[in-house]
Protein backbone atom coordinates (compact mmCIF):
# COMPACT_ATOMS: atom_id res chain seq x y z
CA UNK A 1 0.00 0.00 0.00
CA UNK A 2 2.28 2.09 0.94
CA UNK A 3 4.70 1.53 -2.02
CA UNK A 4 1.72 2.11 -4.00
CA UNK A 5 1.24 5.83 -2.68
CA UNK A 6 4.71 6.59 -2.82
CA UNK A 7 4.65 6.34 -7.18
CA UNK A 8 4.09 10.23 -8.20
CA UNK A 9 -0.06 10.09 -8.56
CA UNK A 10 -1.88 10.23 -12.00
CA UNK A 11 -3.34 13.79 -12.76
CA UNK A 12 -6.77 12.37 -12.57
CA UNK A 13 -6.09 10.95 -8.79
CA UNK A 14 -4.80 14.57 -7.67
CA UNK A 15 -7.73 16.56 -9.29
CA UNK A 16 -10.02 14.02 -7.72
CA UNK A 17 -8.43 14.45 -4.94
CA UNK A 18 -8.20 18.20 -4.70
CA UNK A 19 -12.39 18.00 -5.22
CA UNK A 20 -12.07 15.44 -1.77
CA UNK A 21 -10.40 18.23 -0.13
CA UNK A 22 -12.69 21.50 -0.80
CA UNK A 23 -15.89 19.32 -0.33
CA UNK A 24 -14.26 18.97 3.25
CA UNK A 25 -13.70 22.41 3.58
CA UNK A 26 -16.60 23.52 2.48
CA UNK A 27 -18.83 20.63 5.12
CA UNK A 28 -16.14 22.16 7.67
CA UNK A 29 -17.97 25.25 7.76
CA UNK A 30 -14.90 26.74 5.96
CA UNK A 31 -13.92 27.28 1.76
CA UNK A 32 -10.69 25.90 -0.37
CA UNK A 33 -8.45 29.32 -0.74
CA UNK A 34 -5.11 29.68 0.30
CA UNK A 35 -4.02 33.12 -0.60
CA UNK A 36 -6.33 34.37 1.76
CA UNK A 37 -4.00 33.31 4.91
CA UNK A 38 -1.45 36.00 3.59
CA UNK A 39 -4.26 38.59 4.57
CA UNK A 40 -4.53 36.61 7.87
CA UNK A 41 -0.88 36.80 8.41
CA UNK A 42 -1.03 40.56 7.71
CA UNK A 43 -4.00 41.18 9.98
CA UNK A 44 -2.25 38.77 12.91
CA UNK A 45 0.87 41.50 12.40
CA UNK A 46 -1.31 44.55 13.21
CA UNK A 47 -1.98 45.99 10.08
CA UNK A 48 -5.64 46.21 10.85
CA UNK A 49 -4.69 49.24 13.19
CA UNK A 50 -3.26 51.15 9.88
CA UNK A 51 -5.33 49.74 7.09
CA UNK A 52 -9.03 49.20 7.04
CA UNK A 53 -8.35 46.30 4.87
CA UNK A 54 -6.78 44.26 7.05
CA UNK A 55 -9.30 45.41 10.21
CA UNK A 56 -11.24 41.90 10.60
CA UNK A 57 -11.01 39.64 13.06
CA UNK A 58 -8.94 36.80 12.09
CA UNK A 59 -9.96 34.32 14.72
CA UNK A 60 -12.58 34.07 12.35
CA UNK A 61 -10.09 32.75 9.67
CA UNK A 62 -8.37 30.31 11.95
CA UNK A 63 -9.80 27.63 10.42
CA UNK A 64 -7.88 28.48 7.04
CA UNK A 65 -4.43 28.66 8.75
CA UNK A 66 -5.05 25.57 10.54
CA UNK A 67 -5.85 23.79 6.84
CA UNK A 68 -2.39 25.91 5.50
CA UNK A 69 -0.04 25.37 8.52
CA UNK A 70 -1.37 21.40 8.10
CA UNK A 71 0.03 21.45 4.11
CA UNK A 72 3.42 21.92 5.32
CA UNK A 73 2.52 18.69 7.27
CA UNK A 74 1.58 16.90 4.87
CA UNK A 75 4.60 17.99 2.79
CA UNK A 76 6.79 16.92 5.28
CA UNK A 77 4.73 13.51 5.08
CA UNK A 78 5.01 12.96 1.78
CA UNK A 79 8.58 13.56 1.51
CA UNK A 80 9.38 11.42 4.27
CA UNK A 81 7.15 8.76 4.59
CA UNK A 82 5.50 8.48 0.56
CA UNK A 83 8.50 9.46 -0.99
CA UNK A 84 9.07 8.60 -4.69
CA UNK A 85 11.98 7.24 -5.96
CA UNK A 86 12.19 9.52 -8.77
CA UNK A 87 12.75 13.47 -8.96
CA UNK A 88 9.81 15.26 -10.79
CA UNK A 89 9.32 13.49 -14.45
CA UNK A 90 9.76 16.35 -16.69
CA UNK A 91 9.10 16.33 -20.21
CA UNK A 92 12.36 16.34 -22.69
CA UNK A 93 11.79 19.31 -24.32
CA UNK A 94 11.32 21.14 -20.92
CA UNK A 95 14.28 19.67 -19.24
CA UNK A 96 16.42 20.69 -22.49
CA UNK A 97 15.05 24.51 -22.91
CA UNK A 98 15.83 25.03 -19.08
CA UNK A 99 19.44 23.69 -19.55
CA UNK A 100 19.82 25.99 -22.32
CA UNK A 101 19.52 28.46 -19.33
CA UNK A 102 21.46 27.05 -17.24
CA UNK A 103 19.34 25.21 -15.03
CA UNK A 104 19.46 21.19 -14.22
CA UNK A 105 16.66 18.96 -13.15
CA UNK A 106 17.08 17.33 -10.96
CA UNK A 107 18.90 13.07 -11.82
CA UNK A 108 18.12 12.10 -7.67
CA UNK A 109 14.98 12.40 -5.84
CA UNK A 110 17.70 14.42 -3.08
CA UNK A 111 18.86 17.27 -5.12
CA UNK A 112 17.12 20.42 -5.08
CA UNK A 113 14.73 18.30 -2.99
CA UNK A 114 13.77 16.11 -6.25
CA UNK A 115 11.04 18.95 -6.71
CA UNK A 116 12.63 22.48 -7.31
CA UNK A 117 16.12 23.76 -9.36
CA UNK A 118 18.98 23.67 -7.01
CA UNK A 119 20.56 26.76 -9.00
CA UNK A 120 17.80 28.42 -7.28
CA UNK A 121 16.26 27.44 -3.99
CA UNK A 122 19.14 25.51 -2.55
CA UNK A 123 20.90 27.41 0.50
CA UNK A 124 23.97 27.72 -1.07
CA UNK A 125 22.68 29.65 -4.55
CA UNK A 126 20.00 31.90 -2.58
CA UNK A 127 21.77 34.95 -1.67
CA UNK A 128 23.05 35.79 -5.25
CA UNK A 129 21.33 39.06 -6.59
CA UNK A 130 19.09 36.55 -9.84
CA UNK A 131 18.08 34.50 -6.94
CA UNK A 132 16.72 37.21 -4.32
CA UNK A 133 15.23 38.67 -6.87
CA UNK A 134 13.54 36.02 -8.11
CA UNK A 135 11.73 34.93 -4.88
CA UNK A 136 11.51 38.36 -3.37
CA UNK A 137 9.61 39.96 -6.51
CA UNK A 138 7.75 36.86 -7.33
CA UNK A 139 6.75 36.19 -3.76
CA UNK A 140 5.83 39.93 -3.88
CA UNK A 141 3.85 39.46 -7.00
CA UNK A 142 1.64 36.45 -5.91
CA UNK A 143 0.88 37.93 -2.73
CA UNK A 144 0.16 41.50 -4.35
CA UNK A 145 -1.65 39.50 -7.23
CA UNK A 146 -4.02 36.88 -5.62
CA UNK A 147 -5.20 39.94 -3.04
CA UNK A 148 -5.76 42.08 -6.18
CA UNK A 149 -7.30 39.23 -8.20
CA UNK A 150 -9.10 38.35 -4.98
CA UNK A 151 -7.97 34.61 -5.26
CA UNK A 152 -5.30 32.45 -6.25
CA UNK A 153 -5.34 28.98 -8.09
CA UNK A 154 -7.55 27.60 -5.48
CA UNK A 155 -9.83 30.36 -4.78
CA UNK A 156 -10.45 30.99 -8.99
CA UNK A 157 -9.30 28.19 -10.82
CA UNK A 158 -10.46 25.69 -8.66
CA UNK A 159 -13.39 26.96 -6.84
CA UNK A 160 -14.17 29.47 -8.94
CA UNK A 161 -14.62 28.29 -12.04
CA UNK A 162 -16.48 24.82 -10.41
CA UNK A 163 -19.42 27.69 -9.75
CA UNK A 164 -19.16 29.13 -13.31
CA UNK A 165 -17.58 32.41 -11.91
CA UNK A 166 -16.98 34.98 -14.88
CA UNK A 167 -14.87 36.75 -12.51
CA UNK A 168 -13.20 33.85 -11.89
CA UNK A 169 -12.08 33.13 -15.73
CA UNK A 170 -11.17 36.64 -15.97
CA UNK A 171 -8.77 36.03 -13.07
CA UNK A 172 -7.20 32.58 -14.60
CA UNK A 173 -6.92 34.45 -18.27
CA UNK A 174 -4.77 36.89 -15.96
CA UNK A 175 -2.54 34.44 -14.31
CA UNK A 176 -1.86 32.46 -18.05
CA UNK A 177 -1.11 35.79 -19.48
CA UNK A 178 1.02 36.37 -16.52
CA UNK A 179 2.70 33.10 -16.26
CA UNK A 180 3.45 33.33 -20.10
CA UNK A 181 4.90 36.60 -20.42
CA UNK A 182 7.38 35.24 -17.57
CA UNK A 183 8.11 32.08 -18.70
CA UNK A 184 8.42 33.35 -22.66
CA UNK A 185 9.73 37.07 -22.48
CA UNK A 186 11.25 37.51 -18.65
CA UNK A 187 12.32 34.84 -17.12
CA UNK A 188 14.94 33.03 -19.42
CA UNK A 189 16.33 36.95 -20.38
CA UNK A 190 17.11 37.13 -16.58
CA UNK A 191 18.63 33.60 -16.60
CA UNK A 192 20.79 34.40 -19.04
CA UNK A 193 21.68 38.19 -18.44
CA UNK A 194 22.58 37.04 -14.83
CA UNK A 195 24.48 33.65 -15.28
CA UNK A 196 27.37 36.41 -17.93
CA UNK B 1 -10.93 21.93 19.27
CA UNK B 2 -13.53 22.75 16.40
CA UNK B 3 -10.20 23.46 14.12
CA UNK B 4 -8.88 20.55 14.58
CA UNK B 5 -10.96 19.14 12.03
CA UNK B 6 -9.32 21.30 9.49
CA UNK B 7 -5.94 19.46 9.72
CA UNK B 8 -7.44 16.42 7.40
CA UNK B 9 -7.98 18.07 4.10
CA UNK B 10 -4.49 20.51 4.97
CA UNK B 11 -2.62 17.17 5.16
CA UNK B 12 -4.67 15.73 2.58
CA UNK B 13 -3.95 19.07 0.36
CA UNK B 14 0.15 18.96 0.95
CA UNK B 15 0.33 15.04 0.14
CA UNK B 16 -1.78 15.37 -3.07
CA UNK B 17 0.51 18.95 -4.06
CA UNK B 18 3.56 16.81 -3.47
CA UNK B 19 2.22 13.47 -4.56
CA UNK B 20 1.02 15.40 -7.98
CA UNK B 21 4.65 17.28 -8.37
CA UNK B 22 2.51 20.45 -8.35
CA UNK B 23 4.38 21.86 -5.56
CA UNK B 24 7.80 21.57 -8.16
CA UNK B 25 9.01 24.75 -10.36
CA UNK B 26 9.52 22.10 -12.92
CA UNK B 27 6.05 21.52 -13.83
CA UNK B 28 4.81 25.31 -13.77
CA UNK B 29 7.65 25.94 -16.27
CA UNK B 30 6.51 22.61 -18.41
CA UNK B 31 2.75 24.09 -18.20
CA UNK B 32 3.08 27.27 -19.02
CA UNK B 33 5.64 26.22 -22.11
CA UNK B 34 2.82 23.89 -23.21
CA UNK B 35 4.69 20.92 -23.07
CA UNK B 36 3.15 18.69 -21.08
CA UNK B 37 -0.52 17.78 -20.35
CA UNK B 38 -0.06 17.06 -16.39
CA UNK B 39 -0.75 20.31 -14.63
CA UNK B 40 -3.89 21.15 -17.08
CA UNK B 41 -5.32 17.41 -16.15
CA UNK B 42 -4.63 18.03 -12.49
CA UNK B 43 -6.83 21.42 -12.43
CA UNK B 44 -9.39 20.14 -15.55
CA UNK B 45 -10.02 17.02 -13.17
CA UNK B 46 -10.62 19.28 -10.44
CA UNK B 47 -12.70 21.67 -12.01
CA UNK B 48 -14.74 19.05 -13.75
CA UNK B 49 -15.64 17.70 -10.70
CA UNK B 50 -15.54 20.41 -8.68
CA UNK B 51 -18.47 21.60 -11.02
CA UNK B 52 -20.37 18.34 -10.11
CA UNK B 53 -19.73 19.11 -6.84
CA UNK B 54 -20.53 22.29 -6.34
CA UNK B 55 -23.87 22.03 -8.62
CA UNK B 56 -24.50 19.01 -6.41
CA UNK B 57 -24.26 20.99 -3.02
CA UNK B 58 -26.47 23.86 -4.26
CA UNK B 59 -28.94 21.75 -5.67
CA UNK B 60 -29.50 19.49 -2.81
CA UNK B 61 -29.15 22.55 -0.06
CA UNK B 62 -26.48 20.65 2.04
CA UNK B 63 -25.97 21.72 4.78
CA UNK B 64 -22.28 22.27 6.65
CA UNK B 65 -21.55 20.59 9.81
CA UNK B 66 -22.89 24.03 11.69
CA UNK B 67 -26.26 23.72 10.47
CA UNK B 68 -25.94 26.52 7.90
CA UNK B 69 -27.09 25.91 3.98
CA UNK B 70 -23.40 25.76 2.20
CA UNK B 71 -23.15 28.88 0.35
CA UNK B 72 -21.03 30.38 -2.63
CA UNK B 73 -20.87 33.82 -2.80
CA UNK B 74 -20.45 35.60 -5.85
CA UNK B 75 -18.07 37.39 -6.25
CA UNK B 76 -18.34 41.33 -7.12
CA UNK B 77 -18.59 42.02 -10.83
CA UNK B 78 -15.53 43.41 -12.07
CA UNK B 79 -13.24 43.43 -15.05
CA UNK B 80 -10.28 45.07 -13.74
CA UNK B 81 -9.14 43.88 -10.85
CA UNK B 82 -9.40 40.37 -11.83
CA UNK B 83 -7.67 40.81 -15.09
CA UNK B 84 -4.95 43.09 -13.18
CA UNK B 85 -4.45 41.64 -10.65
CA UNK B 86 -4.59 37.66 -12.28
CA UNK B 87 -1.87 38.91 -14.60
CA UNK B 88 0.57 40.12 -11.99
CA UNK B 89 0.08 36.83 -9.92
CA UNK B 90 0.36 34.77 -12.68
CA UNK B 91 4.01 36.94 -13.55
CA UNK B 92 4.80 35.82 -9.77
CA UNK B 93 3.64 32.22 -9.82
CA UNK B 94 6.29 31.66 -13.55
CA UNK B 95 9.02 33.03 -11.32
CA UNK B 96 9.03 31.49 -8.42
CA UNK B 97 6.79 28.30 -9.07
CA UNK B 98 5.06 28.25 -6.41
CA UNK B 99 1.24 29.20 -5.47
CA UNK B 100 0.40 30.07 -2.32
CA UNK B 101 -0.83 26.32 -1.58
CA UNK B 102 2.68 24.56 -2.48
CA UNK B 103 4.76 27.58 -1.47
CA UNK B 104 3.56 26.30 2.65
CA UNK B 105 3.86 22.58 1.56
CA UNK B 106 7.54 23.31 0.09
CA UNK B 107 8.04 24.13 4.10
CA UNK B 108 7.54 20.70 5.03
CA UNK B 109 9.56 19.31 2.89
CA UNK B 110 12.58 21.49 4.31
CA UNK B 111 12.70 24.20 1.17
CA UNK B 112 13.81 26.59 3.71
CA UNK B 113 14.54 29.27 0.73
CA UNK B 114 10.50 29.21 0.11
CA UNK B 115 10.20 31.04 3.41
CA UNK B 116 11.71 34.24 1.53
CA UNK B 117 8.87 33.54 -0.79
CA UNK B 118 5.92 33.39 1.76
CA UNK B 119 7.61 36.12 3.43
CA UNK B 120 7.66 38.69 0.07
CA UNK B 121 3.80 37.52 -0.72
CA UNK B 122 2.79 38.68 3.00
CA UNK B 123 4.37 41.99 2.05
CA UNK B 124 2.76 42.39 -0.97
CA UNK B 125 -0.93 41.53 0.38
CA UNK B 126 0.25 44.00 2.90
CA UNK B 127 1.11 46.86 0.24
CA UNK B 128 -1.89 45.40 -1.94
CA UNK B 129 -4.48 46.61 1.61
CA UNK B 130 -2.29 49.65 1.58
CA UNK B 131 -2.80 51.28 -1.77
CA UNK B 132 -5.79 49.65 -2.86
CA UNK B 133 -8.50 52.79 -2.64
CA UNK B 134 -6.06 53.95 -5.47
CA UNK B 135 -5.74 50.89 -7.34
CA UNK B 136 -8.52 50.34 -10.11
CA UNK B 137 -11.43 47.26 -9.44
Amino acid sequence: MIEFLSQPWHWSISGLGLVLVMYMLLKFGGNFGASSNLRTLCAIGGAGKKHGFFNFNWKDQAWNLVFILSAIIGGYIAVNYLPSSEPVQISSSTKLHLMSLGINSPSTIQEGFGYVPREIFCSENVFNPLNLTLLTFGGFMVGFGSRYAGGCTSGHAISGLSNFQIPSLIAVVGFFLGGLIMTWMILPRLLIYFSI
Amino acid sequence: MKLIKYTIPGVLFGVIMTKSEAVSWFRIQEMFRFESFHMYGIIGTAVIFGLMLTSMLKYKKVKNLEGNQIEFKPKNKSFARYLIGGTIFGLGWAMTGACPGPMFTLVGHGVWSILIVIFSAVVGTYIYGAIRDRLPH
